[in-house]
């Protein structure tokens, strides 16, 4: 046993550096994990994509001729640049889910008896899985029995098979993948009501806020950091819609409905796919357009912090 | 019915088989992958697998059901990573890619044992590839025209046996407010099996092997011929509309309640009709119209298969298992009305005396001489299947836009085969 008086000159190099040491000992198994299972992949992705690969045999080392395919897919119009096209719709379109979100959070936000039980309700859509979801809105869309053709019946019109429609079709599926989405971004918004200030809200009433410019001057600007966080999630969202398309049309009729994601599963992984390089093409494709976006929240959210 | 005693005596032979184990012992572990994930083809694999066990009780069966649609996409994962002893799967180009990575086992020397030999002969053809067998085929099953027999007598119709008469009932089935054919086309391969036999019948079988092959132009006046074809019943509204949103099961419907008359379907559509209620003297089935009578006449028929996986690890197990599969008594039995209901592939096992497979059997047998198909998924590579698939069914919904899918599908062409 040694004396306690002797430590202090011998203290140990971790000792030393514990406080520099500690973060990044506490950062280590997530880094090493998303090493692993996001940084890796994607390199490997981009390795994938300069070969021809069924899956099973030998890869052949083609250069950039998958890259040069999608290529002319996206002149000739072909599934590629459907897929494109729809992913700017959807990419679009799923914004909707953002002011739909708030006024529902707006309209939730008071004090009436049981309204626990109606906030869960509208939440509701958002928990259950989207392949429910799926389900649920092929069966609303279906054009012999389904409930939106018996309900344009009542008004006279349709019946209209949105499914079965080229021009109709992702704009169905976008609306039922607003569904959830908006419950999404309601329960963003109200937690983000929860933290408004009243004392500026009583202050704005005294200036004369009221309605509109009192939402739009008062109650938006403290709102930012959700709508920040509604924006970053409903992208990310459109980007992957995979789910939704897969129970409900699988890309079809006669692959309208496709968006990038879904045409790499069916190229390289569905029954009749066995295209591993062209489907990491569009792999890479998918993330370069990705990576425009997560750049630029990385970027927003840095500043945020700096300016703080 | 000599049928039905024959298979009362099988089902002896099998009763007594129970009693005596056979003398050659197996042992150790058989892992055995399934896709026959309904319930009632579940039901008959394992029926089937318990009266193998009972032959080789030293032997540890372990048998895993998957579904059929995932099983698909699965059986890349399993073959290489974690492969069973035995494995289901299809016959012809579906089982190319497996065959060309060597993930399959070459069971050439079943097929030189004389009681093999002779009693798969008939399908010895789809299970080959360069000039080697990769598999046994363990049922197959007619593809025709279902139809209302009490619709066509109310119209006064009968069973078309030419291209004029097909159209001339169609016309007169959409006159009283009724679609000829139901289909589904959501999942594209219905659209194939129309493909198959018009342009079978147009062009006939060798033809429509080439094209499957990738050696006949999309573009060429012959196939259009058989498009135009089609196009007759569509403009006649021979078709029901909405067809790209439902599934097969989903079309069911129109032809139970009767807005449809008809069905070109595999024979495992008769089971879920009559579970709808429809009964024999209603429903009935006739062969696909002659359309070019200078051709012969060929159908599909449509194989399921067992393979050994390369890296299957009891491999003389397995070829037991084969053989036993193949037999012809349980080839009759596995087949039969209460089981797959199908067409035994041994042709020493009897065919169940129910009146689709029958017909069907008969059919296939002896009034399809210009060869037998597997189906468009099994005959085209994955790839040209799907893409052709997709453009038949755009042409179902949009017969003008012909040239432009054509136009897409010789591009397709000249990707896909090298």
């Amino acid at each position: 046993m040694t004396v306690s008086s002797d430590i202090p000159e011998t203290e140990s190099w971790f000792h030393r550096n514990q406080q520099r040491i500690a973060p990044w000992l506490f950062l280590a198994p997530g880094i090493l994990f998303f090493a692993v299972y996001v940084i890796a992949p994607v390199f490997q992705s981009f390795n994938l994509s300069l070969y021809e690969w069924d899956g099973l045999g030998e890869k052949t080392y083609v250069g950039m001729r998958n890259y040069e395919d999608l290529y002319w897919e996206y002149v000739d119009r072909d599934a590629f640049f459907t897929s494109l096209k729809n992913n700017v719709l959807w990419l679009f379109l799923y914004l909707l889910a953002i002011p739909a979100g708030l006024f529902i959070a707006l309209f939730l936000n008071q004090t009436v008896r049981g309204i626990r039980i109606y906030k869960s309700l509208f939440f509701f859509p958002f928990v259950i899985s989207q392949v429910v979801v799926g389900l649920v809105f092929t069966w609303f869309y279906d054009p012999t029995f389904g409930l939106l053709n018996t309900m344009l019946g009542w008004v006279g019109m349709g019946p209209i098979n949105v499914l079965g429609n080229e021009n109709l079709v992702t704009y169905g599926i976008v609306a039922a993948g607003l569904w959830p989405q908006t419950a999404y971004c309601m329960i963003l918004y109200l937690t983000g009501l929860n933290a408004v200030d009243p004392e500026q809200i009583e202050a704005g009433r005294l200036d004369g806020a009221k309605g509109w410019s009192m939402l739009w001057n008062i109650i938006l600007p403290q709102l930012r950091p959700a709508t920040f966080i509604a924006f970053v999630v409903t992208i990310i969202g459109a980007l992957r819609s995979f789910d939704l398309i897969s129970i409900m049309t699988q890309g079809g009729p006669f692959g309208s409905s496709r968006v990038l994601a879904y045409y790499m599963f069916e190229v390289a992984l569905s029954e009749y796919g066995f295209r591993m390089g062209y489907g990491a093409a569009i792999a890479v494709v998918l993330f370069l357009i990705m990576l425009c976006f997560i750049t630029y929240f990385l970027w927003s959210m840095y500043r945020e912090e700096k300016g703080h | 019915m000599l049928s039905k005693m024959k298979t009362t005596a099988t089902a002896a032979a099998v009763a007594s088989a129970f009693a005596v184990p056979a003398s050659a012992e197996l042992s150790g572990d058989l892992t055995i992958f399934l896709d026959t994930s309904n319930p009632a083809p579940r039901a008959t694999m394992e029926a089937m697998i318990d009266r193998f066990k009972a032959q080789h009780p030293g032997l540890n069966v372990e048998t895993t059901v998957i579904d059929r649609e995932a099983y698909k996409t699965q059986i890349r994962n399993f073959l290489t990573a974690n492969a069973p002893d035995v494995a289901t799967w299809y016959a012809a180009n579906r089982m190319r890619p497996y065959v060309e990575a060597g993930l399959f086992e070459d069971v050439s020397d079943l097929y030189a044992e004389p009681e093999i030999a002779e009693g798969l002969a008939s399908t010895k053809g789809a299970l080959t590839i360069d000039d080697k067998q990769w598999g046994v085929a363990y049922t197959y099953y007619q593809w025709g025209v279902y139809y209302r027999k009490d619709i066509f007598a109310e119209l006064g119709l009968s069973e078309p046996t030419n291209w004029e008469e097909e159209k001339a009932n169609c016309g007169k089935i959409v006159a009283s407010g009724r679609a000829c054919y139901t289909i589904g086309t959501k999942y594209l391969w219905t659209a194939g099996g129309w493909f198959d036999y018009l342009n079978m019948r147009t062009n006939g079988f060798d033809f429509h092997m080439d094209l499957a092959a990738g050696n006949v132009s999309w573009e060429d006046d012959r196939v259009k011929q058989t498009f135009m074809n089609w196009k007759e019943l569509i403009d006649m509204g021979g078709f029901i509309a909405d067809h790209q949103t439902y599934s097969w099961q989903e079309a069911l419907p129109f032809m139970v309640n009767g807005e449809a008359a008809s069905y070109l379907m595999g024979n495992f559509a008769v089971a879920p009709l009559r579970e709808a209620g429809l009964t024999d003297d209603q429903l009935d089935f006739y062969q696909f119209p002659v359309i070019n009578p200078d051709v012969e006449l060929s159908e599909d028929a449509p194989t399921d298969t067992f393979h050994i996986p390369a890296n299957a690890k009891n491999k003389e197990a397995a070829r037991e298992f084969l053989r036993f599969a193949t037999s012809p008594e349980e080839q009759t039995i596995i087949n039969n009305g209460k089981n797959l209901g199908q067409l035994p592939v041994n042709a020493a096992s009897s065919v169940d005396d129910d009146k689709f497979l029958q017909q069907g059997f008969q059919m296939l047998s002896s009034n399809s001489t210009g060869g037998v198909a597997q189906f468009w998924d099994r005959d085209a590579p994955a790839e040209m299947a799907k893409v052709s698939m997709e453009g038949f069914q755009e042409f179902m919904v949009k017969p003008d836009q012909l040239d432009k899918i054509l136009a897409k599908l010789e591009r397709a062409r000249g990707r896909i085969y090298k």
